[in-house]
C-alpha cells in the first residue's frame, strides 16, 4: 500500500477494537517493557550512572564533584621525564616500577624527516574502569566524589586481573607492600594537603594540566572547549571513558 | 574425623590392589617432587614474584595461570564426564564415574595448589573475598562457584563410598551446574576484556566448556588405564566398552574443538582485525607457531582424533595413547591461550619509537617447579586413590 493512499483512508478509531486485541496489544507492550527492563537490571551495572553523550562530557553529566581530569598537551613534551622522577619520589615508586611513562611517537614528514611527538601516559581514571569490574575483592575502586581510580592496598590479594584488564598498562605490582600500585593523581601525597599532583608540578613545559571538569573557569575545562583544536584519548574502543585526555591545544 | 576416613575407605571388595616396591616408590618419589615444588612456591611467595617469576607488569600472567587453567579445565570435564552416567543414567558411563569424581577432587585441589602461589597474597583472599565481594568481577564468581564446587563433589565422592547412589547424584547435578558456572566465568576472566582483543567476545567461555568436555575424557582414559595397568588388574567388558564411549565422546568433542579453532583461525586473520591479527599471526607463523602446530593442532586435535578413528575406539591402548597425546596438546592449548593474549602491546595501534612489536614471557624455574608441583600431587593421589578405593569399582545398582 502506498503512502498516499494510506493518507487518503478514514481513521478508524479504536472503538472497534475487541477487548482481545487491546489485550493482546498491551501483553504486548508489556512483555516488550519487561525484556528491557530485564536487560538493563542484568546488564553488569556500570560505575558511572550516566555514559557521556561524547567523549567529554558535557554540563549536566559530570559523574562526580570535583571530576578530576588530566588534559595532555603532548606536543609540548620534551621527554625531560621530571613528571617519572617527580612521581617517583613522591609516591615512592620502586626503581622496577613506574606510575606514569612517556612514549616516543613519530611520522615522516615531506621534507624526507621525522616529526617526534612524546606522549605521557598514566591511569587514565576511566569512568568505566575495566580494572574495577575485574577486582575480585573490591581492592580497586572508583572514589565516589571524586573520580579518582583508588587501590586499597590491604585488601588487594595480587592476583594481577587488573593489571591484564588495563589497556592502559598504567598497573604494576610493587614488592615493597605487595599490592598493585597506580598513579592516584597524588590523592593522599599532594591532593590531601591542596597541591598538584607532582607529575603536574614537575613539569617545566606545562604539557600536563590538572583540575576539575566540573569547574566552568578551570583550565582543564577550557582547554577541552577551546575552538580549532583536537581532543582525543587513548584506546577509545575499550569503552574505558577515560578522564585523562590529549590536546592540540 | 580419623574414623571416619576409616569407615570410608572399603577394606574389602573391589580389586585387590598392587602392593609392590615399585608403585610406593613412584608415590614417594612423587609426593617429594610435590613438596619441592611447593618450597619452591613458599619461596617466591616470600622474596616476591619480581625476583622468582618470569611475569612483568606488561604480561603479568605467565606458566602457572596456564597450568591453573589446565587442572580446572580437566576437574570440570572429568565432572561432566563422571555426570553423563551418573546423573544423566547413562549405563556406558557409570564404570568410569566413580574414579572422574575422585580425580575432579583431586585436580582442582592441585589447580588450587599452583594457583596459591600464583597469587601474591594468598592468605589475604578468605576475608577479602567476603568483605570486598566484588559481583561484577568474573574472577570472583569463578573462585567462590569453584569453592562450592569443591564442596558438592567432595559430599558426593563420600556418598558413592557410602553407596547412596541417590543423594550423590543430586550433589553430582549441583557440583556440575557450578562446575559449568565456575568454568564459563574463567572463560569470562578473559572473553571479558575489552582491552585484549585476541580474548575479547563470547568465544572463550563457550571453548573453555567445550576443552573441558575434551580434557575430561581424555584423563580418565589415561588414568583408568594407568590405574589398571600399575596394579594389574584386568579390564572388565564394561569397563571397555565404557573407555571405547569416552573415546568417542573425546573424538566428538575433538571434532567440535577443530571447527572452533578453524573460525577462530579464520576471524582472526579476515581482514586483519587490530590486535586480534597480530595474536594470530604469532601463532600461525610467529614464535609461538610450533606450539600451535605441533602443540595444539597435532598433538591436542589431528594426532588423537586420528587414532581413535583408525582404531575405530575399540583398541584401549591405542585409546590410551591417543589421549595422552591430547593431554600434552591440551597443555600446549592453555599455554597459547593465556601467553599469546598478553603478548599485544597495549599501544599496538601508535607509531611508537623502541616500543617492542611483540611483549615476551619466559616461565622460570620457580614457576616450572611450581607448575610440576601440581602434576606431582595429581600423580600422588592418582596412585592412592586406586590403593585406597580398590580400583574405584562401581557396583551394580
Amino acid at each position: 500500500m502506498k503512502i498516499q493512499e494510506l493518507k487518503k483512508m478514514k481513521n478508524e478509531g479504536t472503538r472497534d477494537l475487541s477487548s482481545r486485541e487491546r489485550r493482546h496489544f498491551l501483553k504486548m507492550g508489556f512483555i516488550i517493557t519487561g525484556v528491557y527492563l530485564g536487560g538493563r537490571v542484568l546488564s553488569l551495572a556500570s560505575t558511572v550512572k550516566a555514559a557521556p553523550s561524547s567523549m567529554v562530557p558535557q554540563q549536566g553529566e559530570y559523574s562526580y564533584s570535583p571530576h578530576y581530569t588530566m588534559v595532555v598537551r603532548e606536543q609540548r613534551c620534551i621527554d625531560c621525564e621530571r613528571c617519572v622522577e617527580a612521581c617517583r619520589s613522591v609516591n615512592e615508586v620502586p626503581e622496577y616500577g613506574r606510575r606514569t611513562m612517556i612514549h616516543e611517537k613519530r611520522r615522516p614528514m615531506a621534507d624526507d624527516g621525522f616529526e617526534t611527538v612524546f606522549m605521557p601516559i598514566l591511569c587514565n581514571h576511566c569512568n568505566r574502569p575495566p580494572c574495577v569490574r575485574v577486582c575480585p575483592t573490591t581492592a580497586t575502586y572508583k572514589d565516589e566524589k571524586t573520580g579518582i581510580v583508588v587501590m586499597n592496598r590491604d585488601r588487594c590479594i595480587g592476583c594481577k586481573t587488573c593489571m591484564t584488564a588495563c589497556p592502559y598498562n598504567a598497573r604494576y605490582f610493587k614488592e615493597e607492600g605487595r599490592y598493585v600500585d597506580k598513579c592516584n593523581f597524588c590523592r593522599d601525597t599532594r591532593l590531601a594537603q591542596g597541591e598538584l599532583p607532582a607529575c603536574v608540578t614537575a613539569c617545566p613545559a606545562e604539557v600536563r594540566i590538572f583540575g576539575d571538569l566540573t569547574d566552568k573557569k578551570s583550565r582543564v575545562y577550557s582547554l577541552l572547549h577551546t575552538p580549532d583544536t583536537y581532543v582525543w584519548v587513548l584506546r577509545p574502543e575499550t569503552g574505558a571513558l577515560p578522564n585523562v585526555y590529549y590536546t592540540t591545544a | 574425623m580419623k574414623n571416619l576416613f576409616v569407615s570410608l575407605v572399603p577394606q574389602s571388595g573391589g580389586m585387590e590392589p598392587n602392593d609392590s616396591k615399585a608403585i610406593n616408590m613412584t608415590m614417594i618419589v612423587l609426593a617429594i617432587l610435590a613438596l619441592i615444588g611447593i618450597a619452591f612456591g613458599v619461596h617466591s611467595l616470600i622474596i616476591g614474584h619480581e625476583h622468582t617469576f618470569g611475569v612483568t607488569r606488561e604480561v603479568p600472567w605467565g606458566l602457572l595461570i596456564a597450568v591453573y587453567v589446565f587442572f580446572v579445565v580437566t576437574s570440570t570435564g572429568l565432572c561432566i564426564v563422571s555426570s553423563i552416567g551418573h546423573v544423566f543414567g547413562y549405563d556406558n558411563f557409570e564404570p568410569i564415574a566413580k574414579r572422574a569424581v575422585y580425580l575432579s577432587i583431586v585436580t582442582i585441589l592441585a589447580g588450587f595448589l599452583v594457583i596459591a602461589f600464583e597469587i601474591e597474597n594468598t592468605w589475604r583472599m578468605p576475608v577479602a573475598n567476603v568483605i570486598g565481594a566484588n559481583l561484577t568481577s568474573n574472577i570472583w564468581w569463578m573462585g567462590t562457584l569453584y569453592g562450592a564446587y569443591l564442596l558438592f563433589m567432595i559430599v558426593e565422592f563420600i556418598l558413592l563410598l557410602k553407596k547412596n547412589h541417590k543423594t550423590a547424584a543430586a550433589f553430582g547435578l549441583a557440583g556440575l551446574l557450578s562446575g559449568v558456572a565456575a568454568h564459563s566465568n574463567l572463560g569470562a576472566v578473559f572473553g571479558l576484556l575489552n582491552g585484549r582483543e585476541f580474548w575479547h567476545g563470547p568465544y572463550m567461555p563457550i571453548y573453555f566448556i567445550a576443552s573441558a568436555a575434551l580434557s575430561g575424557s581424555v584423563t580418565i582414559i589415561v588414568c583408568t588405564y594407568i590405574g589398571y595397568k600399575v596394579n594389574h588388574w584386568q579390564m572388565s567388558e564394561s569397563m571397555k566398552t565404557s573407555l571405547r564411549s569416552v573415546g568417542k565422546l573425546a573424538a566428538l568433542t575433538i571434532a567440535i574443538l577443530l571447527f572452533f579453532t578453524i573460525w577462530k583461525m579464520i576471524t582472526g586473520i579476515t581482514g586483519h582485525p587490530p590486535g586480534k591479527y597480530l595474536a594470530m599471526q604469532t601463532l600461525l607463523s610467529g614464535s609461538y607457531s610450533i606450539n600451535f602446530w605441533i602443540g595444539e593442532i597435532l598433538f591436542g586435535l589431528v594426532l588423537p582424533l586420528v587414532i581413535i578413528l583408525v582404531f575405530r575406539s575399540r583398541n584401549i591402548t591405542a585409546l590410551f595413547i591417543a589421549s595422552l597425546c591430547a593431554i600434552l596438546g591440551i597443555m600446549a592449548m592453555r599455554y597459547d591461550l593465556v601467553i599469546v593474549g598478553q603478548l599485544i602491546p597495549h599501544y599496538h595501534d601508535l607509531p611508537l619509537v623502541d616500543y617492542p612489536k611483540l611483549f615476551s614471557y619466559m616461565p622460570t624455574l620457580h614457576e616450572i617447579m611450581v607448575a610440576l608441583s601440581g602434576f606431582a600431587l595429581t600423580g600422588v593421589f592418582l596412585l592412592l586413590g586406586e590403593k585406597l578405593f580398590r580400583g574405584h569399582v562401581v557396583e551394580e545398582h
